[in-house]
């Protein structure tokens, strides 16, 4: 018979090793999915990881990693401080698209007048947005004590309503014929998140993201700050006795989220998207849970799994042309990522041991 | 602007619709929270029920049979879930959430030959003498059978909760499980039970949906239902009676926007449609006041250590 014991200590072996595992149980998973839909499952998962980077038109693809990574890591960067404290924002989704409001709507304010620190402040107001979309939840909890899940998901949709009202309404494109949607900030310079190294898909927000990578790291290795959030999480009754400010942590932890999605936002409408629109958000500040998994919570790994992430769309949109692989089997592909990860991770804190019936 | 136009019996008689489905999986996920587990994959769950139900009403024509496999669609789900958090002791939040991203994908997934068709109709309750009465008639006497399923549902469980023997096993887990299991009750196998059922009721209320309330297939059509569910479970201070109050609460806030929007008032039709979103953020201010009420191995992993 099986029997679970409980490790002393989570296994680091196991820690490093049950991503990978999870990433190549969900291939074959995925590719039994594939074979089932009536494609060569081979095939598909090669389209889907390979080609993108080794493939004949992977020049063009490869910079496509970076500008989809970089809200996926991002978005994922801020959830993980806040899911390692046990505070949990999964409204990342609203403040991405708040971000960009605010953002898009400080730089649609200068048109059309060309000004260096027209840039800079709508990365403020990108960052201002997100936050104070997530200061709702968390004054809420700290104030109230409501419950954060639901009150930050529940402004998903409401973001999603005023995303709907600004781009119909406030801001529109006035030359745009009637049709919804912002003028394109593609073609306002001093409002274009353009590319820092031509060619690369290098804008500013993948610069923003290896920045958060690393004060992330900073952040829960050298500082006391840091320290607490992973104490919160581990131990939060001896946390309480080290005299952790619990409102203080809620206040952080959600209000670095939030304006981290909100520059995701923001990059995103004045860079790869260009423009406030109904259908802006894509789904990154829900992917970006999925990342944040993935990636231990850790920002290196952070860093990877949203690489990774990054590849199953664009391999995903190439299966989608190429072999007609639905949309929707990508979306389950990266959900069932998530399930094994957690299935997987049991062997990190515990040991799986062979027990017969009588022990002796 | 023209109020006249919303008849108050079409009004009360379309809350009660509205109302069904939260109702129906807020039920359910009301079984799962009272045996100590948080399952935050309702909308999961539910969104696979929708499609579930609309593909077998579509391809056998048969409704009823529509809703017998969303139920079961559902309860596959949950025993994923289930899996994951009784037998693999991961995090509840955390699967919760997976088995909601997976749902959406699983469902649109399946959905795709299945968009802009209608689906068969399901029969509604045609009582000769009642369902003619004046306004009651309209509001109480005309429903589908799965209005007055839920209803039934919500008593059953409130009953079962307060007078039975398995009532009290499920609410002892919930509350102290370790304490539970020293007494010899089975504790993952409740857990499993009550998870099963939250999934099924889930996956009733989404079919419901897709079947009766809009009904056609759309991608995400539950949108945030699921999510309005859980927030009625917080609510209803994990009380079965309770529910049927906050149901029917956002229920009415949401025939009345749809009404409102008709009707053509001078608020934008982004802010009504805000409003089901907000007024939950604000009931559940108002209610997280009351901590108390809340199991007390609400989300907390069992694992009974030899």
């Amino acid at each position: 018979m099986l029997k679970l014991e409980k490790r002393p200590q989570p296994s680091r072996l196991w820690t490093y090793l049950t991503p990978v595992v999870a990433v190549v149980i969900t291939m074959i998973a995925g590719g039994a999915l594939f074979a089932l839909l009536g494609k060569n499952p081979v095939e598909a998962i090669g389209t889907i990881f390979w080609e993108p980077l080794f493939g004949e038109f992977a020049f063009y693809y490869r910079p496509q990693l970076l500008v989809k990574g970089a809200p996926l890591i991002l978005i994922a960067i801020g959830l993980s401080l806040g899911f390692r404290a046990g505070i949990w924002n999964i409204g990342a989704e609203g403040q991405y698209i708040i971000g960009a409001l605010t953002g898009a709507g400080v730089g649609l304010a200068f048109y059309p007048m060309e000004a260096w620190f027209i840039f800079p402040l709508m990365v403020i107001a990108g960052a201002l947005g997100g936050w104070a979309w997530a200061m709702i939840p968390a004054l809420l909890k700290v104030r109230f004590g409501t419950n954060e899940i639901l009150v930050s998901l529940m402004l998903v949709y409401v973001a999603e309503q005023l995303l709907a009202k600004m781009s119909l309404g406030l801001l529109r494109n006035p030359e745009g014929h009637g049709f919804p949607g912002s003028r394109n900030l593609q073609q306002y310079e001093s409002a274009h998140n353009a590319e820092v190294i031509a060619g690369t898909g290098m804008h500013w927000g993948v610069l923003a993201a290896f920045l958060a990578v690393i004060l992330a790291y900073v952040l829960l290795n050298r500082h006391i700050l840091g320290y607490h959030i992973r104490l919160t999480g581990e131990a939060p009754r001896a946390a309480r006795f080290a005299g952790v400010n619990p409102a203080r942590l809620i206040l952080f932890c959600l209000g670095t989220a939030g304006a981290l999605a909100g520059m995701a936002g923001m990059f995103e409408v004045s860079g790869p998207s260009g423009q406030v629109s109904i259908d802006f958000n894509v789904g990154y500040g829900f992917t970006a849970i999925i990342v944040a998994f993935l990636g231990r919570l850790h920002p290196i790994g952070i860093l990877f799994a949203g690489l990774l992430m990054a590849l199953t769309y664009i391999g995903g949109e190439i299966a989608q042309s190429n072999l007609g692989l639905p949309a929707a089997a990508i979306q389950m592909f990266q959900g069932m990522l998530l399930f094994f990860l957690l299935a997987v991770d049991l062997l990190t804190n515990f040991r799986i041991r062979i027990k017969t019936a009588e022990a002796a | 602007m023209d109020l006249s136009s919303i008849n108050p019996a079409l009004l009360l008689a379309s809350l009660l619709v509205a109302a069904t489905p939260i109702l129906l999986a807020a039920i359910g996920e009301l079984v799962v929270e009272r045996s100590g587990v948080l399952n935050l994959g309702v909308e999961g769950m539910m969104i696979t029920g929708a499609i579930c139900g609309f593909a077998v009403s579509v391809e056998t024509g048969s409704p009823a049979l529509g809703f017998l496999l969303a139920a079961l669609g559902g309860a596959v789900l949950a025993l994923l879930f289930a899996l994951l958090t009784q037998f693999a002791l991961a995090n509840q939040v955390a699967s919760g959430l997976a088995l909601t991203l997976f749902g959406l994908g699983l469902s649109s997934l399946m959905g795709q030959g299945y968009v802009g068709i209608k689906p068969p109709p399901t029969p509604k309750l045609d009582i000769p003498v009642l369902s003619d009465l004046p306004f009651i008639g309209r509001v109480v006497f005309s429903h589908d059978l799965m209005v007055y399923f839920a209803l039934a549902l919500v008593a059953a469980v409130w009953a079962t909760l307060k007078y039975t023997r398995v009532g009290l096993i499920l609410r002892a887990v919930g509350e102290n499980h370790d304490a539970a299991h020293a007494l010899g009750y089975k504790v993952v196998r409740v857990r499993l039970m009550a998870i099963l059922f939250g999934g099924a009721c889930a996956g009733l209320g989404g079919a419901y949906i897709s079947l009766v309330r809009v009904p056609q297939w759309t991608e995400g059509m539950t949108a945030g239902a699921g999510w309005i569910a859980l927030a009625l479970v917080v609510f209803a201070s994990w009380k079965a009676g309770r529910v049927l109050l906050g149901a029917w609460l956002f229920g009415g806030v949401t025939v009345l926007q749809l009404n409102l929007q008709a009707a053509g008032v001078a608020i934008p039709v982004e802010y009504l449609s805000m409003s089901p979103y907000l007024i939950t953020i604000v009931v559940l201010v108002i209610m997280s006041a009351d901590k108390s009420r809340a199991p007390a191995s609400l989300g907390r992993v069992f694992h009974a250590s030899s």
